[in-house]
Parts: structure tokens; sequence; C-alpha cells
């Protein structure tokens, strides 16, 4: 029940109060961490399973999964409803894992954290409140080449619904976005940002600061997709300056159906509700109905109460382990594993931006990615083969599909090294 | 290689794959031509060629079939498009095998193939000639898709339904 992380026996001597930042990092226990997640030691094929495809979803450490069996064990309830000691003690826990994401994300407060179903919803969220009330016919919203379709679609619809029109921030062919093009971009008629934190398809960092500040000289809010990044690197919206973050908890180690929209407090107080009914209203007539503060203006019906417990959870554990060893580690792994890609003949990476989180998006001479897909897959290995949801980003790199190796701190060389492997075999089969 | 990789990709899909065959538009002129359109005058009388597109929002793989239909017989049939090496060489297996054949007869080629490649893995497989190569994709469930694209745009093309066909 109280799983602790194993690698990390003297973590909490770093992990309350003070930054782990100036401490110096020793090396991740890999082989430690592996313990933590049950389902790496799963055999695919009869191979040992070498999980690449971390940026579709991330496998979850045991402490989460016995967080999510604890709370309907023992604390199954309705939050904010009832008066007995169970609902109590559930709200308590619910209201405690929000707490733990604005320490997390660095809100101010509490109630700048709005649970969600993942980065999709959040976005529709802010599209549909925020986008329906501040844009109008012939005004801009601007987005990127290198966007997710969660990040192109819902701006679309508000603008086909308005009469208003998407601007693309151009990219290079490294992947790196032209903020020069950016800059023009902006102008009198621009009425939000919206834009890619870490490239899901090519694993691009964008400069978010620098997008935000040149968005904000003009008064221009932005929103940023964190989907791609919290996994990875410490991110504080503080510093970031933007004005929404959206994240998800299943890519980083907590479960499906959880997710987070940050906003700051002046504009959530501002924006009209998304969707209606129980827990986002003070009050109640046929006549006329007063809504609830937020965040829970916007978290209608009942919430997935386990989910974002267990998020909270994945957070800590995070957290304990340490984003500066994470980092280090995915580092030298993007590393090895770039140098190892680009040695095997016929193979062509994708996406070679200057900042890059542990995606390896590459195509293979000849070969369609599904192919290299199924190939690897006979492997034991597995990666993400086809469009990544970013279909206009393929049309600008002219491929069809890519196949991807994404990384995460559990992952090994050895893992990589059977990802080289099997890209013989591809050879093997299409020569 | 394991088995189920040699069942998928056997040697005669490997070679559909890179010498696709029939692999060009087809034109009102009757030609071998560009399909563009207005390309080639249609000779009063000719048979119009059908043109589907089929697309497999999966992956991004579109594939254009098209038919030139004489009296209920398709006389020609090609494809052009984008695909992995399954769907690419099961159009170039497809269109080779309709030649010749009656609609009634593609329409029922359809369903016997439609049925060999999503039986399960342990099904005995039906005799379908060189098309039979295609089963090997039930080991691979999410590759059904892939074999069975063009056969969608076919099927839409024999009924001279006018219309995008979609995996999905």
């Amino acid at each position: 029940m109280n799983h602790q992380p194993a690698r990390v026996p003297a973590a909490p001597a770093i992990r309350r109060g003070q930054s782990a930042i100036h401490m110096p990092q020793a090396a991740l226990d890999v082989a430690a961490i592996r313990r933590d997640f049950p389902i790496l030691h799963e055999l695919v094929r009869g191979k040992p399973l070498a999980y690449l495809d971390n940026a579709a979803t991330t496998q979850k450490p045991q402490i989460v999964i016995d967080r999510l069996t604890r709370y309907y064990v023992e604390e199954n309830a309705n939050v904010h409803r009832g008066v007995h000691w169970l609902s109590e003690r559930a709200t308590d826990a619910y209201e405690e894992a929000r707490a733990t994401v604005q320490r997390f994300l660095n809100a101010s407060q509490p109630g700048e954290i709005v649970f969600v179903r993942g980065t999709t919803e959040g976005i529709n969220l802010v599209a549909a409140t925020y986008g329906r009330v501040h844009v109008g016919a012939g005004d801009e919203i601007v987005i990127s080449t290198m966007e997710h379709h969660s990040n192109i679609v819902p701006w679309q619809r508000l603008c086909e619904e308005k009469g208003a029109t998407l601007r693309v921030i151009p990219i290079s062919d490294a992947g790196e976005l032209d903020l020069e093009a950016y800059e023009k971009l902006l102008n009198g008629r621009t009425r939000i940002v919206s834009v890619v934190h870490v490239s899901n398809a090519l694993g691009t960092i964008n400069p978010v600061e620098e997008i935000v500040r040149l968005a904000h000289a003009r008064g221009i809010p932005v929103l940023v997709d964190g989907a791609q990044a919290v996994a990875h690197m410490k991110v504080d919206v503080q510093a970031l300056g933007c004005d929404f973050y959206v994240l998800s908890g299943h890519k980083m180690f907590a479960p499906t159906g959880i997710g987070a929209l940050y906003a700051t407090s002046p504009l959530l107080e501002a924006m009209p509700p998304y969707q209606s009914g129980g827990d986002m209203i003070r009050s109640v007539t046929f006549e006329r109905t007063l809504y609830n503060t937020p965040p829970h203006k916007f978290e209608a019906g009942t919430p997935d109460i386990a989910g974002a417990i267990a998020l909270g959870t994945a957070i800590e554990y995070l957290t304990a382990v340490g984003y500066d060893s994470i980092a280090a580690h995915e580092h030298e792994l993007l590393e090895y594993g770039t140098r190892a890609l680009s040695q095997v003949p016929g193979v062509v990476l994708m996406g070679t931006a200057k900042k890059k989180a542990a995606v390896i998006s590459f195509v293979v001479d000849g070969v369609h990615a599904h192919d290299v897909g199924t190939i690897l897959d006979t492997a034991g290995v597995a990666i993400r083969t086809g469009h990544h949801c970013c279909q206009p980003l393929m049309h600008r790199l002219g491929v069809p599909a890519t196949a991807r190796a994404s990384l995460a701190l559990y992952n090994m060389r050895e893992e990589i090294d059977a990802l080289v492997a099997a890209l013989a075999r591809v050879h093997e089969v299409f020569a | 290689m394991t088995s189920d990789l040699q069942d998928l990709y056997q040697e005669v899909i490997l070679d559909h794959n890179r010498r696709p065959r029939n692999f060009r538009a087809l034109d009102n002129s009757g030609r071998p031509g560009t399909g563009a359109p207005g390309s080639g005058d249609a000779a009063p009388g000719a048979a119009r060629i059908r043109k589907v597109e089929a697309h497999n929002p999966l992956c991004g793989d579109r594939l254009t079939v098209y038919l030139r239909v004489e009296d209920d017989v398709i006389k020609e049939a090609a494809f052009q498009g984008v695909g992995c090496a399954i769907s690419k060489a099961s159009a170039s297996l497809m269109t080779d095998s309709v030649k010749g054949k009656t609609l009634a007869e593609v329409e029922a080629l359809f369903e016997r193939f439609h049925r060999a490649v999503t039986a399960p893995p342990d099904a005995p497989i039906e005799d379908l000639g060189k098309l039979s190569a295609l089963t090997g994709v039930r080991q691979f469930p999410v590759r059904v898709k892939c074999a069975t694209l063009a056969w969608y745009a076919l099927r839409a093309a024999a009924e001279a339904r006018d219309e995008v066909v979609s995996t999905e």
C-alpha cells in the first residue's frame, strides 16, 4: 500500500521544501525505476518489451496503480456533496490532488487548476469559452505548423463559427518555429496564440517564453499545449508567463481520462462555463442559475476523482525521481539513439531541432512507416508509426508518415539497440 | 525472420510492392494517361472511367482506383497513390485479378477476399490464387485495413458509387 519509488531512498530529503536544482544529480538508477513499472516486464511475442511509444502514452508505476485501487477500496464517495465522512475524505483527496498539480506547475493558487479529461478537452474548453467570447468575424487565431490535430481542429471550428481566420507559424526543415514569421503574424486582429510546448512528432522544444513575450507585447493571450512536456521537464507556468497551459495525465505516468487546464484567475473568473450541470452551479431555479466559482464552474458532473488523485501520485513520483536526473538520462538516450539511428543505412531522421526532447522520428528509405512498425513489433519493439495526428506537419515534411521512437525515464540503451537490430530486419525483408 | 513475418511479407507481396502492376491513372481517352481532369477526349459512346479514392485515416494512406467498364465487364483496372507494402501489393494484385471479370464477379470476389483476410489466423485459407498471399495479415489485425483499402474503392467503383471511401 505504501509503495515508495524504489530507487530514491534518500529522496524525501530533497523532496520536501528545498529545490533539488543545485544538488549534484545522481545518475538515474534505471533498473530500480523499471521495477516500479510492472508492465515493462511483459513479454511481447516471447520477447522482452522495448516500449518506445511514450509520446502516445506512458506506462504506470505500481504506486499509481495502487493509489487507484486504494481510492476505490477505502475512499470512494462523490466529492463536494455529502456531509458524510467518506465524501469528506474523497473531497479532501481530490482537492489535495489539485493542490499537487498547482505546486507542480507553480500556479499561484489551486483555483487556477481545472481538472479535464486531457489536453484535448482542455483546449476545447478554452476554445469554447474564452474563444467564443473573444473571437469574432475578421479576427485571427495563431497556431503553428507542428500542432497536434487537437490544437488545430478546435480553433478551426471556432474560426468557421465566427468567420475568423487561422494563421499558421511556419517551421524550418529542422522542425523549428520561424519566430520572425511568427512576429509578423501578430497584429491587432490576433485574439489568441496557441502553440505546442514540445512537438509530439518531432520532439522540438519550442521557445515558449519568447512566444509569450512577443504576444503579450501586443496584449494577446497564449495557450501552451504541454502534453509532451510535463513528463520530461520542469514546467513553471509563471516563469513561462503563459495564460493557459494544458496537460494529459496519461502522458506523465498517470491514468488515462484525467488531465489539467491551468488558466490565470482573472481569465477563469471572466470565462463563461463550459459544460453545465451538477457541481458547476451555486443555485438553480427554473428562471435562473448562478454559477459556482472557478475551478468548479468548469467541472460539471462527477469528475474522474480516482484519476485526479492518481495524477497527484504520479506527480509525486516524478518529483521524487527528480527532473534533473530524468532530463539528463533522457538527453543521454536521445544522443545515443540519434547517433545509432543515423548510422543505419537508409534511415533519415526527421526533426533535428537544436533543443529537443527525447523523440526520434525517422523514415526508412523506400519502406513505408507501417511496414517498419510491424517488423519492429515482431521483435518486441513498440514504436508509433503514422502521421501522429499531425497531418499538416507531415505534409510540410513531405512524407505520408514517420516512425517514431519516444523515450521516457525507464528506457535503456539496450532498448535502442533492440530498435537498431530490428531495423536490420527491415532491410532483410525489403532488400 | 519470424514465420509470421514471412507469412506477411511473402515474395509475391514484396514483388508487387517493388514493381506495382497497373500503377497509373486511366482517363477517358482509352489510352493510359495522367488522369488529370480534361486530359483525353472521350470518344462518343466510349466507356467513362470510374474513379474512386480510398482513404485510411489511421495512417493517412490514400489510393485511387480506376476502372474502365464496358457492358458490365472490367476492361481495365489501375491505381495510384501512396501506401505501405501491403496496401500497394494488394491494389496491384487486385487490379491484375479483376481484368475481364463482370461486375457481379467482382462483387463476389470482394466478398471472398474480405472473408479470407479477416478470418481467424488458424482458419483454413481459401484458394484465391495469388491473392491468397495477402492472408498473412490475419496474424496482424491492425494491418487488415491495409489489405482491404483498395478493395473498398474497387467495390464502390464497381457499384458506380462516386464517393471517397474510408476504412473507418
